[in-house]
């Protein structure tokens, strides 16, 4: 069963009972034991690689230098043989022959290194490969765990309290009358405003003798006598 | 990053916040340290926080199942899943029996990037309640 399967499973698992830890902490522990031991494989793998590649390339070092030697001591055999030193030549001979042997045990060696490095290079791949996806996985269930206990916690302290999660949509129409009420004050505050800046307008206006004046009684009195 | 860091943070904010929203945040103590953000006039639809190994994840609870009109419910899913990418920063989710909005950012983020991750999350709930309310009882 691939992961998400498992955490869907636990998901669904843990619907009926909130509150309970749904992610198994000892399956946790265990999957982290299995991540620490790949990590062991790999740090293994890579030095055993480090040591094959040192092996491989002494033994190419002494290939070269022993087909260096072989052709050298075909130099001497031909010398020998033109200056028709016979048995030189055969000694010589002799010493190419040992040398071909050293050579060709060599040159297993280092292919039998070569095929080793191969080989440990791929298993440092894929143990890479495989400790990423655990990774990946322990991080899916870690963050499933931590969901879901967050959950219970969000659910137990509004049980707790004795509030609840209110319904969405009354929750939105709460929102909004407390904007429409912030907006209405602010718009009754601006023409408050704006009537309190007429009003000291006014005053200054009345004060300055323009406009229209307030009546005092003088001029009542004017008024009446007028009449007669 | 932990929660109380992002509490004293935001508590702090008052007037100086980026967002112009003003932040009250309650730690609630459980099994996981979760933070309960609540924005000022916004306080019915809080913001929860948690911090993971990795990530900060942010979410809001939308509505229940039980609120969801059944016969409407596929047409629901289908209007969430055309939104989840239009939607800046957060995408739809469901736990136990609720749908949710979140958004997750990496451990690493400023208080300034929590900050606008919160505001931002917060309105698209009320406006994902808006559009959506058709599919609700």
């Amino acid at each position: 069963m691939g992961i998400l399967n498992k955490i869907l499973t636990a998901f669904r698992g843990g619907a009926n009972e909130v509150g309970q830890t749904i992610v198994d902490a000892n399956s946790t522990r265990i999957f982290e034991q299995e991540i620490r031991d790949a990590e062991k494989h790999l740090t293994k793998a890579k030095r055993e690689l480090t040591d094959v590649m040192a092996k491989e390339m002494q033994a190419s070092r002494e290939i070269d230098r022993l087909k260096r030697s072989i052709s050298e001591h075909e130099g001497y055999a031909t010398q020998a043989l033109e200056k028709e030193n016979e048995t030189l030549a055969l000694e010589v001979a002799e010493k190419i022959a040992q040398l071909d042997q050293e050579l060709a045990d060599q040159q297993s060696a280092n292919d039998s290194f070569s095929a080793h490095a191969t080989r440990l290079k791929e298993l440092v791949r894929k143990t890479e490969r495989q400790l990423t996806d655990y990774q990946r996985q322990l991080s899916m269930v870690k963050t499933t765990e931590s969901v879901q206990k967050a959950t219970a916690t969000i659910t137990d302290s509004f049980a707790s309290s004795n509030s609840k999660l209110l319904n969405a949509k009354d929750s939105l129409e709460r929102i909004k009358a407390r904007q429409q009420q912030f907006d209405d004050r602010l718009k009754a505050s601006e023409t408050l405003a704006e009537e309190n800046s007429d009003k000291s307008l006014h005053a200054k206006l009345a004060e300055a003798g323009i406009g229209e004046q307030k009546s005092n009684a003088n001029a009542v009195l004017d008024r009446l006598k007028a009449r007669k | 990053m932990n929660i109380h860091n992002i509490a004293n943070h935001l508590n702090d904010l008052c007037d100086n916040s980026h967002t112009g929203f003003q932040f009250d945040c309650y730690p609630i103590d459980g099994d996981v340290e979760v933070l309960q953000v609540n924005i000022v006039g916004r306080e019915e639809i809080p913001v929860f926080v948690s911090v993971t190994d990795n990530q900060i994840l942010c979410i809001s609870y939308l509505w229940g199942e039980d609120e969801v009109n059944q016969e409407r419910r596929s047409e629901m899913f289908e209007t969430m899943l055309e939104l989840n990418i239009p939607m800046p920063l957060s995408s739809f989710a469901k736990i136990d029996n609720k749908y949710v909005v979140y958004g997750a950012l990496s451990v690493q983020s400023s208080m300034l990037e929590i900050e606008q991750e919160l505001s931002v999350l917060s309105d698209n709930c009320l406006e994902v309640i808006d559009e959506l309310s058709d599919y609700l009882k």
